[in-house]
């Protein structure tokens, strides 16, 4: 019997296994794909936003706004790289020029720090890149970029790490409520007994809470497409422009990236599939119509990758977090949209308030550490840290990604850290390896070989991204038939 | 800090050539640095022929063609780094390199040359929709994976590009049992050598598809099947043309990139067009005393073009040596209609390292038959009828001395001719 | 007699003009050759409508698990490649080796050689 079962391993469930794991508990968090951070949380805009976005009153705005101002910490904590570059929002005409009027307001009622209306003139000095037909903008000087894997990562890392058990490849297939009191989790592996269960399981919160007899509502996945641009552009903008938001979305944006890359998107369409991550030539064209509006000269023969993510809206337009009503013990954390990733750490702490409401006692550890191992990582050190480094351990001194600069050691650590890479995106999203302008090109085949000689397993054996995403098919004809030794003559 | 006389960045085929050619000059001092741990860059995998003919008088498969120039360098005394990295390049010619026997190694130069080679374009840069499954790979991958790490990538394949290396592992994995469905290629002719196409598709009945493409990508796991259309002239995809592909791999040979991030980072004027370094007449680079040759000056099909660009990169090296980096100036050499580029980009007649100097362009498409001019301020100093021209094959030309005397520009213009030859097609 | 007449096409490869040449073959027998622009392009056409030759370049194991490239040290018959590689998939070498080291001889019954394209220590 375990306290607490965390559903997903999503930003969201890892910050709330992060908090949890500060008290004397046993906790478990299940994520059914082959690693955590790999849903809704690897794919979106990277933006920790200020908050005058939401409509004030609601969870969005005020979890947004209080989420804001706790990234500095966690991110020293867990050595995650933050960048509080501020934000803009830019007019281009009239009728946008009152929409700034608005925002200011909003972002007043809902306690935002800092936001100014800054006229055309300031804004193209701050922003040269941005066109030239823009009027003002709205400056949001609290908004910062993360990297929402590295972080989601290192949550689950420090989470492990202070004694959270985290399962891998652990789909949830049903909850049963087995007396008063007490929950009954099911993998197809394995029941897990529990006295509360957290639903953050993005995506799938609805199927989720059906699955327990909670509340029901609905959560449609909602498609946003992405173009990432060459380092060597990074510097096209200096912090996150925004163009006016819509009613369902902040808009097609251009985002510096805090790994020295930029991108354009996300447009917004309603799909059907949960996993229909495809990205769309329609998609491609739209959001490059949309970024060229903010920033006319995009080097658009610059681009590395394209990508999308799903977006989790709920039906009812704001976060759904509470106890269920129906199933004691049972918690939904639902409908986490934008702004979830900026919200997350203070979505954590309600659902800590709400725990206690419901009867679990929370008693500090004596030994919980908030600090995560530092992560080396080459491509940022002086050449003093890094002679150093590789003087401890030559494999420090091989680098493997010549992109990214990632050396072997980097990668055997993102292998045995805890919640450790089993797969090749796993290996990506801890050590940038493959993520830079060759995609992947020249390092794969030997970020495959670390990965098979650490785990001990057969090349073929590795996986992009988990089960049935095997990268080789087979071996040559030589080593299928095989015949004797010819000694050469 | 060691101090050295001549480093090359890049052990592949033009760095080997180019210390070959530097210790025949009479320099002292070479060191090769390379980041695998053999040297032969990418002509180890390349196990098969063609290599040579230019150079050897004999085809070679390129690990012949690489052990050859290793032997010669190793005679020469040559000294090669292996497993090093480079990670920072200046303008004043310091190197920071890293491996994980001696940790950091700088080294002061007095020349560099560069011959860090090229990577291949991927799916992001050529913006192929669809999903994200595993399945896809770059030709040069592949080739890897079959021929040095022993595995097959997949069973059932599309090609997407018809560039040599892309051809080559047509062949390669029909080979080892694979079924290649289809080479896509958007352009209305194929980007490979005319032997590669019947060597390599046509020798197996692999249906090459001109002027068309992947507009879809399917499988969310890994590849289950392309979606391929005809292009327009626009090349723009006719989506009535469209029709699904099941296969469990893409390959993509879409093009190479000069890999300039070194030169970048030591301010060193790049080429938009070729991707590379802007040279002069002795292949060096807009900072003194940095030179490059081969695919990361511009990218080539035959290796041993890239030798003989090498050789006189390091004629280029000992010339800078013996004068000292006294500065020069330069006129400037463009390309005109009909190309899209010419090497070098601007040259010095007086400091010519030899009586001839070469001249490197690619034609913008091809043309059975074309005229070369060369004109200079005064007009056309010199034209060249030339015969089946390709962009996927490079046009190389000497202008001796004589005929460059006090020129101050040059440009270079390709015009199909009118009266076209015979051509039962 | 009215015997059938087979034409074929054949891309030359010989020089970068990649002529197409038309052969027309009547009872196994060459009966006309057109499209080509010199002699080379006949013979070329020639051989490859009566018996395709190509050099195979493949790789072979080595005794340590790594591979060997190596190449058939003559063209062999077009026809031959499949069965030659197969023949091939379980010869295992043993280094040390040479390149131009024959490690395989009379590959599928044609008398060729084959031999390592780079030595192995």
């Amino acid at each position: 019997m375990v306290d607490v079962v965390i559903i997903g391993g999503g930003v969201v469930g890892c910050m709330i296994a992060r908090e949890l794991s500060r008290y004397q508990l046993k906790t478990v968090l299940l994520e059914k794909e082959d690693d955590v951070a790999s849903g809704t949380s690897k794919a979106n805009s990277a933006i920790v936003h200020a908050g005058y976005d939401p409509k004030p009153g609601t969870l969005k705005a005020k979890l947004n706004v209080r989420g804001n101002p706790l990234f500095d910490k966690i991110c020293s904590e867990l050595d995650v790289p933050f960048k509080r570059i501020g934000s803009l929002v830019v007019s281009l005409t009239e009728e946008e020029d009152r929409v700034l009027e608005e925002l200011l307001e909003r972002g007043k009622k809902n306690g935002v720090p800092g936001l100014k209306i800054i006229n055309r003139e300031e804004l193209l000095k701050m922003e040269p890149n941005v066109n030239k037909k823009a009027r003002a903008a709205l400056y949001a000087p609290t908004a910062g970029i993360i990297c929402p894997y590295e972080l989601t990562i290192a949550l689950a890392e420090n989470a492990c790490q202070n004694g959270v058990e985290i399962k891998l490849n652990s789909k949830v297939v049903g909850i049963k409520v087995v007396n008063n009191g007490e929950l009954a989790v099911m993998t197809p592996t394995e029941t897990i007994h529990t006295r509360y269960v957290i639903n953050a399981a993005g995506l799938y919160a609805d199927e989720i809470s059906k699955m327990a007899g909670a509340e029901e509502y609905r959560i449609t996945p909602r498609k946003g497409e992405y173009l990432l641009f060459d380092k060597r552009f990074g510097n096209i903008v200096n912090r996150i422009i925004f163009p006016t938001p819509s009613k369902i979305s902040k808009g097609i944006l251009v985002c510096p990236t805090v790994d020295g890359n930029f991108f354009i998107g996300p447009n917004s369409n309603d799909v059907t599939e949960k996993d229909d991550v495809a990205v769309t030539p329609e998609g491609i064209e739209e959001i490059i119509k949309g970024a060229q509006k903010l920033v006319p000269e995009l080097p658009l023969n610059h681009v590395i990758t394209s990508f999308a993510g799903l977006r989790a809206v709920s039906d009812t337009d704001d976060f759904i977090i509470g106890a269920s009503k129906k199933v004691r013990g049972f918690i939904n954390v639902g409908g986490i949209q934008s702004p979830g990733l900026s919200a997350a750490p203070a979505i954590a702490e309600m659902v800590l308030e709400i725990l206690k409401e419901e009867g679990l006692s929370l008693k500090e550890k004596r030994d919980y550490n908030p600090e995560r191992p530092r992560v080396y990582k080459f491509r940022q050190m002086n050449n003093e840290e890094r002679r150093e480094l590789i003087r401890k351990n030559p494999a420090y001194g091989r680098v493997i990604c010549r992109c990214e600069t990632v050396t072997e050691g980097e990668i055997i650590d993102a292998i045995r850290r805890p919640v450790g890479a089993r797969s090749l995106d796993a290996v990506k999203r801890r050590t940038r390896a493959g993520m830079g302008r060759c995609q992947g090109g020249f390092c794969s085949p030997r970020v495959i070989e670390i990965l098979s000689r650490e785990l001990g397993i057969s090349p073929l054996e590795i996986t992009k991204c988990g089960c049935g995403s095997e990268i080789l098919k087979g071996r040559t004809k030589e080593f299928i038939e095989t015949g004797g030794v010819v000694d050469a003559k | 800090m060691q101090n050295r006389e001549l480093v090359i960045i890049g052990g592949g085929p033009a760095g080997l050539s180019a210390a070959v050619e530097a210790r025949r000059l009479g320099i002292e001092d070479v060191l090769v640095i390379d980041r695998e741990s053999e040297p032969g860059g990418i002509l180890k995998q390349c196990i098969h022929t063609g290599f040579g003919l230019h150079i050897f008088k004999e085809e070679l498969t390129g690990p012949e063609y690489a052990e050859r120039f290793i032997r010669k360098a190793e005679a020469l005394g040559v000294e090669i780094m292996l497993d090093t990295m480079v990670i920072e390049l200046t303008s004043d010619r310091r190197i920071v390199a890293v491996n994980g026997r001696e940790g950091l190694v700088e080294i002061q130069a007095k020349a560099i040359i560069l011959a860090m080679g090229c990577r291949e374009r991927t799916r992001g840069a050529i913006k192929i929709p669809g999903f994200r499954p595993a399945g896809i790979f770059t030709a040069g991958t592949a080739q890897r994976f079959v021929n040095i790490e022993g595995y097959m990538p997949g069973c059932e394949i599309v090609i997407l590009g018809s560039g040599d290396i892309g051809l080559i592992m047509a062949r390669r994995l029909t080979l080892e049992g694979a079924k290649v469905r289809c080479v896509v290629e958007i352009m209305p002719y194929s980007n490979g050598l005319t032997r590669n196409i019947v060597q390599c598709l046509e020798d197996y009945s692999i249906p090459l598809l001109l002027k068309h493409t992947v507009v879809n990508i399917h499988g969310k796991k890994r590849v289950e099947g392309v979606t391929i259309a005809e292009v327009d002239d626009e090349m723009k995809p006719i989506m009535e043309t469209a029709q699904f592909i099941p296969c469990d791999t893409l390959l993509l040979s879409v093009g190479l990139i000069p890999e300039n991030e070194l030169s970048r980072m030591a301010g060193i004027e790049i080429d938009d067009v070729t991707g590379g370094p802007v040279v002069n007449q002795r292949l060096e680079t807009s900072v003194p005393g940095i030179f490059a040759c081969g695919n990361v000056l511009h990218v080539h099909d035959l290796v041993d073009f890239v030798t003989q660009e090498a050789m006189e990169a390091a004629r280029g090296v000992a010339s800078y040596l013996a004068d000292g980096g006294k500065k020069y100036d330069h006129i400037p050499v463009t390309a005109g209609e009909g190309l899209r580029y010419v090497l070098p980009q601007r040259i010095n007649v007086e400091a010519m390292t030899g009586e001839k100097q070469n001249f490197f362009m690619r034609c913008a498409r091809p043309m059975a038959r074309a005229r070369l001019y060369v004109e200079s301020e005064r007009g056309v100093i010199e034209s060249r009828l030339l015969s089946h021209v390709k962009p996927s094959e490079m046009i190389s030309i000497k202008l001796g001395r004589d005929e460059l005397k006090g020129v101050k520009m040059l440009k270079f213009i390709l015009q199909e001719e009118g009266d076209k030859i015979e051509c039962n097609d | 007699m009215s015997a059938t007449t087979e034409k074929r096409r054949v891309t030359c490869i010989v020089c970068p003009s990649g002529c197409r040449i038309n052969v027309e073959i009547e009872g196994g027998k060459i009966i006309e050759i057109s499209g080509n622009q010199c002699k080379r392009g006949a013979d070329y056409a020639t051989t490859e409508v009566t018996q395709p030759m190509r050099v195979l370049t493949t790789t072979v194991r080595l005794e340590n698990g790594r591979l060997l490239p190596v190449k058939t040290s003559h063209p062999i018959p077009k026809a031959l490649l499949f069965d030659a590689i197969k023949e091939l998939s379980g010869v295992v070498v043993k280094p040390p080796v040479k390149m131009g080291q024959v490690v395989y001889s009379n590959v599928a019954g044609t008398g060729v050689d084959v031999v390592a394209t780079r030595s192995w220590d």
